[in-house]
C-alpha cells in the first residue's frame, strides 16, 4: 500500500478542480434549496450553460477531416464568451425555465428541472447540431486564452508557472493556475451570498422558504423573489460549469450528466444546508472521500505491476475497474443515509430547512 | 380488511434473510460480464441500409483463431459494440436470418469483415448492406410513411404497455405515500438483471429458461419491494421524515443499485438466451416478431388483470382509497400501512416484469431503468400522478409520441418529444389528464 500516493491523490481532490466545480454548484443549489427552498435537480443543466455558454463562442472554428465547418458559432473574443457563460446563458435558462415552473409544487418542478437536464444533454449530443456543438464529442480550443501568458513553458516566455512542473507535489502549472483562481472565484462568492443572505432581499427568500403565503400577505411578490433566486444560484452553478470546462479544456455533453446535479446535492445536503460555508466544506469532503476510497481500493485490488505482485482483495471480489465504481455506490449510500438521518448536514440547522413539499 | 396494525414480523425477518442469501450469491457469482470489461477492447459500428440505420439484426463475432465467439444485437439506432476478451483478429458476421425484409447482405463481403482490435479505442466495425428497409425513411410517396407510421404505432403500442407496467408502481407508490421514488428505473433493471442472472449466468451451475428466469425475477423483485418499503421506508415515515427527505433517499438509492448494478454487469449491453433471434411475421402494413406479439400478449394481460384488481378486489379499493384520501381511508378502518406495503410489493414487481420484457426486446443494460425513469415520470404526470389508470393512459400516449414522432424529428431525438409533453402538461394541467384538480401553490 502506497499510502503517499493515497493521501496526494485524496488532496489533490479535496483542493483541486472538481472540488472548486462542485463548490460552485452546490453554493448555487443552496441558494435555490437551502435558502429559497426550491428543488432544483437540473444543476447540472445550468453548469452546462456556463460550459457552453464559454465554449460555443470561443472555441476556434476549423473544418472536420471529412469537409464540414465544426465549431460553427466559434471564433469570438474570450471575456465576450466569458460574459456569455457567466450571465447570459444561465439568465436566460433560469427565465425560460422559470417563468412556467416556479408556479408549480416542489416535487413537479424537481422533475421538470431534472427533465430539462435531459433535454439539454439529448440535443447536445445530436449530431443533427454537430456543426455547432460537436456533438457527443463536444468542444476544444476554448481554453487557451485562460492560461496564455500565465502558464507556459521557459521555452514559450516568462510565465508565472510551468505546465510541466508540479506544484506543491499535486497539480501541474495549468491547474495550479486554474485552482488558485478557483478558489478565489468560490471565496468571492461565498462572501457575496454571506452578504446577500444577511440584506432584506435574503430574508425574503428564507421567509418564502419558511411560509410562501406568510411572505405573500406582507406583500412580498413571491413568484418575482423565487425568479431571481434561481436566477442568482443558476449564475453561481455557471461558473462552476464553466471552470469545469477550462480545467478540462473540453465541453462535452457527458460532462453534465444527471448525476453531476447529483453530486451537488451530496454536497450541500453534507456540509449544511442554508449555511454560506456548508457547500464548500461539503464538496471538500465529499471529493475528498470519494478520491480516497478510489485510490485506497484501487491500490489494495491485487493486480501485477511490472513482476511484482500487489495488493490483497483477489479479482474474484473485484478488478481494479470495478473498483472505480465503490465510490458512487459509496456516495449512493451516503446521500441516502445523510437525508435519513442528517438532513441537515453537518453545519446545518434542522430549523432552517425546507421540510414541506408543497 | 384486516386490521393487523403492523406487518408480521416473522414474514419481515424471513424476506429479510431470504433476500440477504439472494443478494449474496448474486454477488459471489461469477460476474454477470466478464471480468475484464475494458472499454477499449470492443468493437461497435452501426449498421445501415442506404444509410437508414438497421436495428434488431444480429452480429456475430469470433476470433479468427476459435479461442472466441460472441454475439450482440443492433440497438433501435442500429449501433452496437461488443467487450472483446483480448487484443487480437476477429472476424464478425451478420445473422442474415435476422435482416428485416427489403435488405440483404453485400455481396461483395457477404456480410462478413475481418478487423484487428488494438485495445487502444474500440474498434470500428463497417459492414456493408444492400436494399432499404421496407417501408423506411427512404420512400418520399405518403404511402411508404403510411406503413411506416402504422409500423411506428405499433411499436409505439408495445413500448407504451412496457411504460405502463413501470408507471403503475410509481403512480401508486406516489399516490399512497406522496413519494416520488427516483429509485423506480433500478427496480426495471434489478427486474431485468434477475431474469439474466437466471437465465445467462446461471445459478449453482445451471441456467433456466427464460419464462422461468422471467417468474423468478417477478418474485424477487416483489421482495425487494416489499422490503425496502419494509427497511427503508416504513421507518422513515414513523419518523415523520419530510417527502423531500426521502425522495433525497431514493435518489442515492437509485445511484447505489445504478452502480451496484454496473459493478457486476459491466458496461456492455446483454441479452437474453432464449428468443434473441426470430423471424418477422409479415402482417401487410407492419412486421413483428413473435416475441413482440407475446409481449403485448403478456402486458396487456397483466395490466387488465391489475385494472381488475384495482376495481373488483377489496385490496385494490383499499389501494385506490389509501391514494384518494389516506386520512379518510385510515379512518374508515383501512389498515394504510398493509396497503402501501401490498403496493410496493406489487409495484416492484410490476417494473421488474417491465424491466424484463423490454431486456427480451432490446439488450440490458446497467443504465436501462435509469433511461426509463423520465420516461415513466413523464407517463405518470400526463396521465395524472397518483392515479393507476392515469399511468396507463400516459404511458400509451408517450409511447406512441415517442415511436411517431421519428416520423418528423431524427431517431436519436425521440425521447423530447416525451419530455417537452410531461412539462407541457405539468404547465398547463398539473393534476395530468385523468388527476384530480386540487391546489398546486
Amino acid at each position: 500500500m502506497d499510502w503517499g500516493t493515497v493521501f496526494s491523490d485524496t488532496l489533490r481532490a479535496m483542493f483541486g478542480e472538481t472540488a472548486i466545480v462542485f463548490a460552485l454548484a452546490a453554493i448555487g443549489l443552496n441558494i435555490h434549496f437551502g435558502f429559497t427552498g426550491l428543488l432544483n435537480f437540473g444543476q447540472a443543466v445550468f453548469m452546462a450553460a456556463g460550459a457552453y455558454g464559454l465554449a460555443l463562442f470561443a472555441a476556434i472554428p476549423f473544418t472536420a477531416p471529412g469537409g464540414g465547418d465544426q465549431a460553427a458559432w466559434g471564433g469570438q473574443p474570450f471575456w465576450v464568451s466569458v460574459l456569455i457563460g457567466v450571465i447570459g446563458f444561465p439568465v436566460l435558462l433560469a427565465i425560460v425555465l422559470g417563468v412556467p415552473t416556479l408556479r408549480l409544487r416542489a416535487d413537479y418542478l424537481a422533475i421538470v428541472t431534472i427533465a430539462t437536464a435531459e433535454i439539454f444533454r439529448l440535443l447536445a449530443r445530436s449530431p443533427s447540431f454537430d456543426a455547432v456543438t460537436g456533438s457527443s464529442d463536444g468542444l476544444t480550443q476554448f481554453a487557451r486564452p485562460f492560461y496564455s501568458g500565465i502558464s507556459c513553458t521557459p521555452s514559450q516566455g516568462d510565465c508565472w508557472f510551468n505546465p510541466e512542473e508540479r506544484y506543491l507535489g499535486l497539480f501541474t502549472g495549468n491547474q495550479m493556475w486554474l485552482v488558485i483562481v478557483g478558489w478565489i472565484v468560490v471565496a468571492l462568492v461565498a462572501f457575496a451570498v454571506w452578504v446577500l443572505m444577511r440584506s432584506p432581499w435574503g430574508r425574503v427568500l428564507q421567509a418564502i422558504r419558511e411560509d410562501e403565503d406568510a411572505a405573500r400577505s406582507l406583500g412580498k411578490n413571491a413568484y418575482s423573489y423565487k425568479m431571481q433566486a434561481l436566477i442568482v444560484g443558476g449564475v453561481i452553478g455557471a461558473i462552476g460549469g464553466m471552470l469545469r470546462a477550462i480545467g478540462t479544456q473540453l465541453a462535452n455533453p457527458d460532462q453534465f450528466i444527471t448525476d453531476v446535479t447529483f453530486f451537488a446535492w451530496v454536497a450541500v445536503i453534507l456540509g449544511g444546508v442554508a449555511r454560506v460555508f456548508g457547500p464548500i466544506l461539503g464538496s471538500m469532503i465529499f471529493w475528498a472521500v470519494l478520491a480516497f476510497s478510489d485510490s485506497f481500493l484501487r491500490q489494495s485490488v491485487k493486480r501485477t505491476v511490472s513482476g511484482e505482485e500487489l495488493g490483497f482483495i483477489p479479482e474474484s471480489i473485484m478488478t481494479t475497474n470495478q473498483a472505480g465504481l465503490v465510490r458512487f455506490i459509496l456516495v449512493g449510500a451516503m446521500l441516502a443515509a445523510l437525508a435519513a438521518f442528517r438532513p441537515q448536514g453537518i453545519l446545518g440547522d434542522k430549523d432552517e430547512m425546507a421540510l414541506d413539499d408543497r | 380488511m384486516s386490521l393487523k396494525s403492523r406487518p408480521n414480523g416473522r414474514v419481515v425477518v424471513i424476506a429479510v434473510l431470504g433476500l440477504a442469501v439472494i443478494a449474496a450469491l448474486f454477488f459471489s457469482a461469477p460476474d454477470l460480464a466478464s471480468a475484464q470489461d475494458d472499454p477499449n477492447i470492443a468493437a461497435q459500428g452501426t449498421l445501415k441500409a442506404n444509410r437508414i440505420d438497421v436495428p434488431n439484426v444480429e452480429i456475430l463475432v469470433e476470433a479468427v483463431d476459435g479461442s472466441f465467439t460472441g454475439s450482440v444485437v443492433t440497438g433501435e439506432d442500429g449501433s452496437w459494440s461488443l467487450l472483446l476478451p483480448e487484443i487480437g483478429d476477429y472476424r464478425a458476421t451478420i445473422n442474415a436470418d435476422t435482416l428485416p425484409p427489403g435488405v440483404s447482405v453485400k455481396e461483395a463481403d457477404g456480410g462478413m469483415r475481418e478487423f484487428s482490435v488494438s485495445g487502444l479505442r474500440p474498434q470500428p466495425v463497417l459492414i456493408g448492406l444492400d436494399g432499404a428497409i421496407e417501408g423506411a425513411a427512404s420512400g418520399t410517396s405518403s404511402r411508404a410513411n403510411d406503413i411506416e407510421a402504422l409500423q411506428l404505432a405499433v411499436d409505439g403500442i408495445k413500448l407504451g404497455l412496457i411504460l405502463g407496467m413501470m408507471s403503475i408502481g410509481l403512480s401508486l407508490i406516489f399516490g399512497t405515500t406522496g413519494l416520488v421514488n427516483f429509485a423506480h428505473g433500478e427496480l426495471v433493471t434489478l427486474g431485468a438483471m434477475m431474469a439474466f442472472w437466471f437465465n445467462r449466468t446461471g445459478i449453482f451451475g445451471n441456467t433456466y429458461h427464460l419464462v422461468i428466469s422471467a417468474i423468478a425475477g417477478v418474485i424477487i423483485l416483489a421482495g425487494v419491494g416489499g422490503l425496502f418499503d419494509a427497511v427503508v421506508w416504513a421507518p422513515l415515515r414513523r419518523r415523520g421524515s419530510s417527502l423531500i427527505s426521502m425522495m433525497v433517499v431514493s435518489i442515492g438509492l437509485s445511484m447505489m443499485i445504478r452502480f451496484g448494478a454496473q459493478f457486476q454487469f459491466g458496461l456492455t449491453s446483454r441479452s437474453y438466451r432464449d428468443y434473441a433471434i426470430q423471424k418477422a411475421i409479415d402482417f401487410g402494413p407492419f412486421a413483428l416478431v413473435p416475441k413482440d406479439l407475446w409481449i403485448i400478449g403478456i402486458s396487456l394481460t397483466i395490466l387488465i388483470g391489475v385494472g381488475l384488481l384495482l376495481q373488483r378486489t377489496r385490496i385494490g379499493k383499499a389501494m385506490r382509497a389509501v391514494s384518494d384520501n389516506r386520512d379518510l381511508a385510515e379512518s374508515s378502518g383501512i389498515d394504510v400501512e398493509r396497503v402501501i406495503r401490498i403496493v410496493w410489493i406489487s409495484g416492484a414487481a410490476l417494473a421488474g416484469l417491465g424491466g424484463i420484457l423490454n431486456g427480451v426486446t432490446e439488450a440490458i443494460a446497467w443504465d436501462t431503468g435509469f433511461r426509463f425513469l423520465l420516461l415513466v415520470f413523464a407517463a405518470t404526470t400526463l396521465g395524472g400522478l397518483g392515479t393507476a389508470y392515469g399511468a396507463l393512459v400516459g404511458s400509451l400516449v408517450v409511447g406512441l409520441l415517442i415511436q411517431l414522432s421519428t416520423l418528423v424529428i431524427p431517431a436519436d431525438l425521440k425521447n423530447l418529444g416525451a419530455l417537452f409533453v410531461m412539462i407541457f402538461i405539468l404547465l398547463i394541467r398539473p393534476q395530468g389528464l385523468l388527476g384530480r384538480a386540487e391546489r398546486v401553490g
